[in-house]
């Protein structure tokens, strides 16, 4: 009986093509179909976002061709790519060329960011695992994270005087708490059921916090990188307002001292790129070292 | 042999006396015994459990491994747990050699204990695929490999074939039994299915919560039969078998029906 009932199943005499052939669908039909099943707001968007900065670019470009906004408030795309040009060459206010301005604030972004990542991370991993440097960092971490660093700049400045010792610092108090507040927070995420199993496998503490929890918590460290890069990026401009000879941040300054409104523009789509540049590269290094996050 | 003297555990509760989530429960497991906790959540099963692995401290009472007092988790007693144990940054063989690595056991010995293990819950090919491409049932075959792999004298199984499919728990417990058998060690298994229980006991026992104890203890005769006959569906479809599990699904009924929920 169970030999006829998987005959009548299964059909083995129908060949597969005299199914009937299903209708041909657009693709239009096809996205529309995919979209509604699944997570909400999933699928490619590269083009949306291209055509966006597209229609950004061109309303630019119509607003100063039609002379809507004077050039000294918004210059025209076709400006700024030239002062983009000039400052190759060394065509800004005070003459350096824009490699040495790019150079010297990826410089001191990644040394400040390098050092955050190497002091918070363990800060962090410190505060998630054992009560007492929790106890003690939090509220220093807690207390200085939600102060613009243009409030302590000046602080730094007495400080550590005006050389790059205080600009580094200032970029890197703005990187380690939110590195230090992702790595907390990675380990905070560390199933109990790994802790478990790794000490009833005989591992000591240590072994537990060095192969199981650092491991675990790298997805959550690595989006605090994201971030803490971001912000690096952020605080830049402030770290070299003060007696600063070179840098982007400066760059951009010095040229809105002279109303040079098209270096301004062309500096902030400059830090704006390389900080995408930055980002994507992080993301890109989050992919190849955690390939598990979200599928386990 | 392991030893369960007047276990108790209590959880402090955030007001009033604190919650008694196990109260004096002895018992006293030979080696080569498979014994299955079986009851509904909140009867303190999986608190035994942990108890034993060392993972809770006892309250009351103590928990012996051949007269040693255990004190915290172990090596010679492993654990699988029922799900998100594995360490998802390692592949297959790295997951089960771990145990090995944290005692500093060298590599090429311990790749072959690994691969040993592996090959005995029927995932040689496996060995280097990353374990989150894994279906449940392999990922729960990785876990016990990585358990069997420091040759415990006791197994502490918390429900590992509790978020499996019928045909993978099937095959999954057979295997269970085979290692059983072949390691002569005691192995405890918690779960909260009648016939799981029925299939894999040589003993059971049925525990109550509110507070969680032990009130019946049954000896079974059905594990010693597959290992023999290794026919596990002529085993669950005998009569004795049929018979015992409306027994045994009566006496859990009737204990747990006495509880808050």
């Amino acid at each position: 009986m169970a030999a006829t009932e998987t005959k009548l199943l299964a059909r083995p005499g129908d060949p597969p093509a005299a199914r009937a052939p299903s209708p041909p669908e657009s693709a239009r039909r096809r996205r529309k179909r995919a979209l509604s099943y699944g997570a909400l707001g999933q699928g490619a968007t590269w083009h949306i976002s291209l055509a966006t900065a597209l229609v950004l670019l061109a309303s630019w470009w119509l607003a100063t061709r039609l002379g809507w906004i004077k050039p000294l408030f918004l210059p025209s795309p076709r400006a700024t790519f030239d002062a983009f040009i000039g400052a190759i060459t060394g065509d800004t206010q005070g003459g350096t060329p824009l490699a040495q301005h790019v150079e010297i604030s990826v410089l001191r972004v990644l040394a400040a960011f390098g050092l955050a990542v190497v002091t918070a991370v363990p800060v962090g991993i410190a505060m998630g695992t054992s009560r007492i440097a929790r106890g003690i960092a939090d509220p220093l971490i807690e207390f200085y994270r939600p102060l613009p660093p243009l409030a302590y700049l000046p602080l730094i400045v007495i400080w550590l005087g005006i050389d790059e010792s205080a600009k580094i610092t200032l970029i890197f108090l703005a990187c380690f708490a939110p590195l230090a507040m992702a790595s907390k927070a990675g380990v905070r995420s560390v199933a109990i059921e790994q802790i478990n199993a790794a000490r009833s496998l005989g591992a000591t503490r240590w072994q537990v916090i060095r192969m199981v929890v650092l491991p675990a918590a790298l997805p959550e460290i690595l989006t605090g990188m994201r971030i803490a890069i971001g912000f690096g990026w952020t605080t830049l401009v402030a770290a070299e307002m003060v007696a600063a000879t070179a840098g982007l941040g400066q760059m951009v300054l010095n040229a809105s001292n002279f109303l040079r409104t098209d270096i301004v523009i062309m500096g902030i789509v400059v830090i704006g790129i390389l900080a995408y540049c930055f980002d994507a590269l992080m993301r890109r290094l989050e992919k190849a070292l955690t390939p598990w996050k979200g599928r386990m | 042999m392991l030893e369960i003297n007047d276990l108790s555990i209590e959880y402090p509760a955030r007001k009033g006396p604190p919650n008694l989530a196990l109260e004096n429960v002895s018992l006293a497991i030979e080696p080569g015994e498979f014994v299955v906790a079986l009851g509904a959540s909140g009867c303190g099963k999986t608190t035994l459990l942990n108890t034993i692995a060392g993972f809770i401290p006892p309250t009351r009472g103590e928990i012996l491994l051949d007269g040693k007092p255990v004190e915290g988790p172990g090596y010679e007693r492993g654990v699988v747990f029922q799900k998100h144990a594995l360490m998802p940054w390692m592949n297959v063989i790295e997951n089960v050699e771990f145990g090995l690595r944290l005692r500093k056991v060298p590599l090429h010995e311990r790749r072959r204990v690994g691969m040993e293990c592996l090959r005995r819950v029927g995932l040689s090919d496996a060995a280097q695929r990353p374990v989150y491409e894994l279906s449940g049932g392999m990922q729960q075959r990785v876990g016990v490999a990585r358990a069997i792999a420091s040759s415990p004298q006791v197994m502490l199984l918390d429900e590992p074939l509790g978020a499996l499919d019928a045909f993978t728990r099937e095959s999954i417990q057979e295997l269970l039994l085979n290692l059983w058998d072949d390691s002569k060690g005691v192995f405890f298994f918690i779960t909260h299915d009648v016939e799981e229980a029925l299939f894999l006991a040589t003993r059971l026992i049925v525990m109550a919560p509110n507070p969680g104890r032990i009130v019946h203890e049954l000896h079974l005769p059905f594990a010693r039969q597959y290992i023999e006959t290794r026919n596990a569906r002529a085993t669950k479809a005998s009569g004795e078998f049929i018979a015992m599990r409306e027994r045994v699904l009566a006496l859990v009924h009737e204990t747990s029906s006495g509880g808050t929920h």
